[in-house]
C-alpha cells in the first residue's frame, strides 16, 4: 500500500521526537550482532559505517522536549548547547544502544566532547574525524585517506571482518542513491516551497540520521510523491535561504514560526550531512580515494571549513541564493557556536555588496520564546515583499 | 639580582603609584617585545615584509629564513588587555557587527584594526604580508585570519595540524604537516617574500631554540623546590614571552634564557620564594596548579589574589601553551621539517583531553601541589570546553580539592574581581581543613 502523507510525516514525527532511539534499537535486534555508531554534526564518512555492516545514527542534540541536568554540570554558561544535550543522552543511558560514537572536526567544543566521551564512556569506541584543510590530493588527501583507513580497520575490528572495498564501493552507491534522493527533495521544495514546507522536509531529513539509507530512500521518494498529490495553497511569502544551523539545530516550532511568520525557506543547512558531497561518488574506483576526492574538490561550504582563498567565501551561499532563487538570507547561528558567529560578518559583507537583504538572530536548541523569532522574521518577509526594489 | 622599577611617573596632587618590583629577566624581556614592536612599525619602510601568526604551533624559527617581521595577533591582543585597552576595542567590533559570544582576542584585534592599527605601545603596526595560519588546538584561529583576510586582502596560508584525537602521534600525521611545509607554506613564504629558503638557515636557529628550551624548563621545573622560587603561571607570563613569541631561535632570546636560569638558579641556592609586583614572597603557603589563561585586564590584581594568601602556582598548562618542552620535546636542527611537525602536534591545546588530565594530574604529583585551580576562560572554547569534567577526573584521581573560577581574556565585562576573591579565599580554607584533617588522620 502506498504510504500517505499523514502516515509518512507522522512516522517522521515519531522518529524526531524518540530520545530513545528505539528505531535503532530495533534495527540491531532484527538481526543478532549488528552494530551502531553515532556521529555528531556535520560531516563524518557514513559510508565506512554502513560497509561494516552497522547503521550510523546522527545524533542532533536533544532538542526542546529534553530536560538537560547532568549535561549542564559538565559545561559553563557561555558554552552551546549541543553537547550538553548529547552529553545528558549519554549519561541516562539513551545512547546506550550505540557502539560507538565518532566526533567530526567541526569545532573546539565538538573535538574536545570527543575527550570528554574517552574519558565517561571507556568501554565504547570513540573517534574524533579529522577532515584536512588543505585540498591537494597529493597533501591533505593523502592524510584524509589515512583517517578513513584508520576508522576502516577499527570498525573492521569491531565487525569482526575487514572492510572490503567491494562492500565500501556498494555503500557508495547506496549513499549515491540517497544523495540523489535528498537533492531532488531540496529542489522540490525551492520549486515548490508551499507544496513542501520545511517543517515536513526537516524531519524527513531528520528520519534519514536514524534510519539505514536503505531504508530512508523510499522514505525520502514517497514523501514527495505523496506531498505532490497535496492540493496546498501557494502564498507569496518571501523566499529565504536560512544559514548558520549546520551543527546545533532549531527546534521544530522555530522552523514553523518563520514560515508562519511569512517566509519560504528554499535552502537551509539542517542535516548538512546528506548533501555535504555535491555529486556522485564513483563506486567503481578506489573507494577511499574517491571519497577523499569528493570531500577535497566536490564537497559543500561551511564555517569550519577553511576557505583557501578570499573569492572562496561565501560562493555556496551566492549558490544556495541562486539556485532556490531567494530573495533573502535569514542567518540563524546557535548560541555560542563560535563557527558560525565568527563566519557571519564575512558572509553579511558579501551578501551587501550583493545587495542581497538578510537578518540574523541566534536560537538554542530548547528555545522557547517563538514570539520574538516571528515578528523579525515577519519584518523581514515583510521588508523584501513591500519595500525591496524588485 | 631584581629591580625595583616604578611603572608610572609620578605626577602632583595625584595618588602616588604603587612601586613594582621586576626580575632582571622581566625588564629584559619588555625591551625584547617593545623592540619587536618598534621593528613591526618600521618593517614596511625597510622594505621589509610582515608576517603575522600565532603562539599555538608558530613557526619562528620558519618565518626567520624569509626576513620576515612577526607580528602576533594575541601578544597585541593581551598586551592591549595588560594596557586596559581592550574594552573599547571588543566594543567596538561588537558595534560592528561581531556577536557578543565570540572569543574577545579576535574582537580586541579587529577593534585595533578599525580604529587605525594603533598597536598596544601606541605605534602604529604593518598590515601583515603573509597571514600564517599556524592553525593548531584552536578553530577560531582559523576564522580569526579568514576575517583579517576578509578586510585587507593579505595573503594567507594554512598549516593545518591534526588534532591528536587518539592522544598520539601517528606517522600520518607528521607527513601530512611536513608536505604541507614543502607543498604550500614554504612556497608561498619564499614568493611573498622573495627570499629563497635555505635549511641551513633552519637549522641554525632551531640548534638557538633547543638552547633556550633547555633553560625554559629549567626555569619552570625550579618550581618543584620548597619554597618555589617561581610563580608558573603570573611570573611564568613573563618567562615564556620571548619564546612563544617573535624571539625563539634567536641569539638574543639564548641569551635571556640563560640569564633568567642564572638568576632562579641562585633564588634556589638562597631558598628564596617567587618576586611578585609588591616584592619578594616570603611565605610559601599553598602550591597550586592552574589550568586555563589568565585574565590580562586585570592581572596584577589578579595575581595579588594569590601573593596575599601565600599561594604560589607551581605550574600550569598556560606555561606549555606556545610548546610543551617538559616532556622532552626539543626543536631538532639534524630533522628540522619534521621537528616542527611535532612542535605543532604536540602543542598543550592539541592534546586530547584523556592526555591534557593526566598531565595535570602529573604536575600536582610531582610538583607536589595542594590542588587545582581552574580558570574558565569564556573566550577560549580549545581551553575551556570540558574544564569541568577535568576538575572532576583529577579531583578523583589526586584526592587533592580542585576549584573552578570564570574570567576572560581581556573582556574587562567579565573580570568579578570580588566573586574570584571570595571563591579563592574559600579555596584556600578548603585546602587548610583538609590539611587539618589530613595532619589528626596522620597523628592518630
Amino acid at each position: 500500500m502506498v504510504p500517505t502523507l499523514k502516515d509518512i510525516m507522522a512516522r517522521c514525527e515519531a522518529l524526531f521526537e524518540d530520545l530513545h532511539f528505539n528505531a535503532v534499537k530495533e534495527w540491531k535486534a532484527a538481526v543478532p550482532g549488528r552494530k551502531a555508531i553515532g556521529f555528531m554534526p556535520v560531516y563524518v564518512p557514513r559510508e565506512i559505517v554502513h560497509a561494516a555492516g552497522m547503521l550510523p545514527v546522527g545524533i542532533f542534540g536533544g532538542g526542546d522536549q529534553m530536560e538537560v541536568i547532568q549535561g549542564d554540570a559538565y559545561y559553563q554558561s557561555y558554552i552551546c548547547r549541543i553537547p550538553r544535550s548529547t552529553l545528558e543522552m549519554g549519561l541516562t543511558g539513551r545512547l546506550d544502544c550505540l557502539d560507538g560514537m565518532l566526533f567530526p572536526s567541526l569545532c573546539d567544543v565538538i573535538r574536545n566532547l570527543s575527550g570528554m566521551w574517552q574519558v565517561l564512556f571507556k568501554d565504547k569506541y570513540v573517534r574524533y574525524i579529522d577532515v584536512p584543510h588543505n585540498y591537494l590530493d597529493s597533501v591533505g588527501g593523502e592524510f584524509y585517506i589515512q583517517e578513513m583507513q584508520t576508522l576502516r580497520e577499527d570498525l573492521g575490528r569491531i565487525a569482526g571482518k575487514p572492510i572490503s572495498d567491494e562492500a565500501l564501493n556498494a555503500s557508495i552507491a547506496v549513499y549515491n542513491e540517497n544523495r540523489r534522493a535528498v537533492q531532488d527533495l531540496y529542489a522540490y521544495r525551492a520549486q515548490k516551497p508551499w507544496q513542501a514546507p520545511t517543517a515536513e522536509v526537516y524531519l524527513v531529513i531528520r528520519a534519514g540520521m536514524v534510519l539505514p539509507p536503505e531504508e530512508h530512500t523510499p522514505l525520502v521518494r514517497a514523501y514527495l510523491a505523496a506531498v505532490d498529490l497535496e492540493d496546498r495553497p501557494k502564498r507569496d511569502k518571501a523566499r529565504v535561504v536560512l544559514t548558520g544551523s549546520f551543527c546545533e539545530q532549531p527546534p521544530l516550532s522555530l522552523i514553523k514560526s518563520i514560515e508562519m511568520a511569512g517566509c519560504y525557506v528554499v535552502d537551509d543547512d539542517f542535516g548538512l550531512i546528506m548533501r555535504w558531497l555535491l555529486d556522485e561518488v564513483p563506486a567503481d574506483g578506489n573507494p577511499l580515494e574517491e571519497l577523499s576526492k569528493a570531500y577535497l574538490h566536490r564537497s559543500a561550504q561551511q564555517a569550519s571549513k577553511f576557505d583557501e582563498k578570499k573569492e572562496d567565501k561565501g560562493k555556496y551561499l551566492l549558490h544556495q541564493i541562486k539556485q532556490g532563487g531567494a530573495e533573502g538570507v535569514i542567518f540563524a547561528a546557535a548560541s555560542f557556536c563560535d563557527p558560525a558567529l565568527l563566519e557571519r560578518p564575512m558572509l553579511q559583507d558579501i551578501l551587501s555588496k550583493q545587495k542581497i537583504p538578510y537578518t540574523a538572530f541566534k536560537f538554542a536548541e530548547n528555545t522557547g520564546q517563538m514570539a520574538p523569532i516571528r515578528e523579525q522574521a515577519g519584518t523581514f518577509a515583510d521588508s523584501i515583499k513591500l519595500w525591496s526594489d524588485a | 639580582m631584581n629591580t625595583t622599577i616604578q611603572m608610572t611617573p609620578a605626577q602632583p596632587g595625584k595618588k602616588p603609584v604603587a612601586e613594582v618590583q621586576k626580575e632582571d629577566a622581566m625588564l629584559l624581556q619588555k625591551e625584547m617585545l617593545n623592540a619587536n614592536y618598534k621593528d613591526l612599525a618600521s618593517a614596511h619602510d625597510q622594505g621589509r615584509k610582515v608576517a603575522a601568526t600565532f603562539v599555538p604551533g608558530n613557526l619562528n624559527e620558519l618565518v626567520m629564513c624569509f626576513d620576515f617581521a612577526r607580528s602576533l595577533p594575541e601578544t597585541n591582543a593581551l598586551q592591549n588587555g595588560m594596557r586596559k585597552k581592550s574594552g573599547k576595542l571588543i566594543m567596538d567590533a561588537e558595534r560592528d557587527g561581531h556577536s557578543e559570544d565570540v572569543c574577545t582576542y579576535v574582537k580586541s584585534d579587529l577593534g585595533m584594526m578599525l580604529g587605525g592599527e594603533i598597536g598596544p605601545t601606541g605605534e602604529k603596526l604593518p598590515t601583515p604580508d603573509l597571514l600564517l595560519l599556524s592553525y593548531t588546538g584552536c578553530f577560531t584561529f582559523m576564522k580569526w585570519f579568514e576575517l583579517i583576510r576578509q578586510k585587507y586582502n593579505c595573503e594567507t596560508v594554512m598549516l593545518h595540524t591534526p588534532y591528536q584525537g587518539d592522544g598520539k602521534i601517528t606517522q600520518s600525521m607528521r607527513d601530512y604537516i611536513v608536505k604541507q611545509l614543502k607543498e604550500t607554506v614554504i612556497p608561498t613564504m619564499e614568493r611573498v617574500s622573495g627570499v629563497k629558503f635555505d635549511i641551513d638557515r633552519l637549522r641554525q636557529y632551531m640548534r638557538e631554540s633547543a638552547k633556550a628550551e633547555d633553560d625554559l624548563v629549567k626555569v619552570l621545573q625550579s618550581a618543584k623546590n620548597r619554597p618555589s622560587p617561581i610563580d608558573g603561571y603570573f611570573g611564568a607570563v613573563y618567562y615564556i614571552g620571548p619564546i612563544f613569541t617573535a624571539f625563539r631561535g634567536l641569539p638574543e632570546a639564548t641569551q635571556y634564557y640563560d640569564v633568567l636560569r642564572r638568576e632562579i638558579d641562585e633564588r634556589v641556592r638562597n631558598k628564596k620564594g617567587p618576586i611578585t609586583p609588591d616584592g619578594e614572597m616570603l611565605e610559601e603557603k599553598y602550591r597550586l596548579v592552574v589550568e586555563g589563561p589568565p585574565n590580562w585586564t586585570s592581572f596584577r590584581d589578579f595575581w595579588k589574589m594569590f601573593y596575599d594568601e601565600g599561594a604560589v602556582v607551581v605550574s600550569s598548562t598556560y606555561a606549555k601553551v606556545g610548546g610543551v618542552y617538559d616532556n622532552g620535546f626539543r626543536h631538532d636542527a639534524d630533522h628540522p621539517l619534521e621537528s616542527l611537525a611535532d612542535y605543532c602536534l604536540g602543542c598543550y591545546t592539541n592534546l586530547s583531553f584523556p592526555q591534557r588530565i593526566d598531565m595535570i594530574c602529573k604536575y600536582m604529583d610531582e610538583y607536589e601541589a595542594d590542588g587545582l585551580l581552574i580558570n574558565s576562560i569564556k573566550s577560549c572554547n580549545s581551553f575551556s570546553a570540558g574544564q569541568l569534567l577535568m576538575l572532576r577526573e583529577v579531583e578523583k584521581r589526586t584526592g587533592k580539592p580542585a576549584a573552578f573560577i570564570e574570567s576572560d581574556l581581556v573582556d574587562p565585562r567579565y573580570f568579578s574581581g570580588a566573586n574570584i576573591k571570595n571563591r579563592l579565599e574559600s579555596y584556600f580554607q578548603m585546602i587548610k581543613q583538609k590539611r587539618a584533617v589530613a595532619g589528626v588522620v596522620t597523628a592518630h
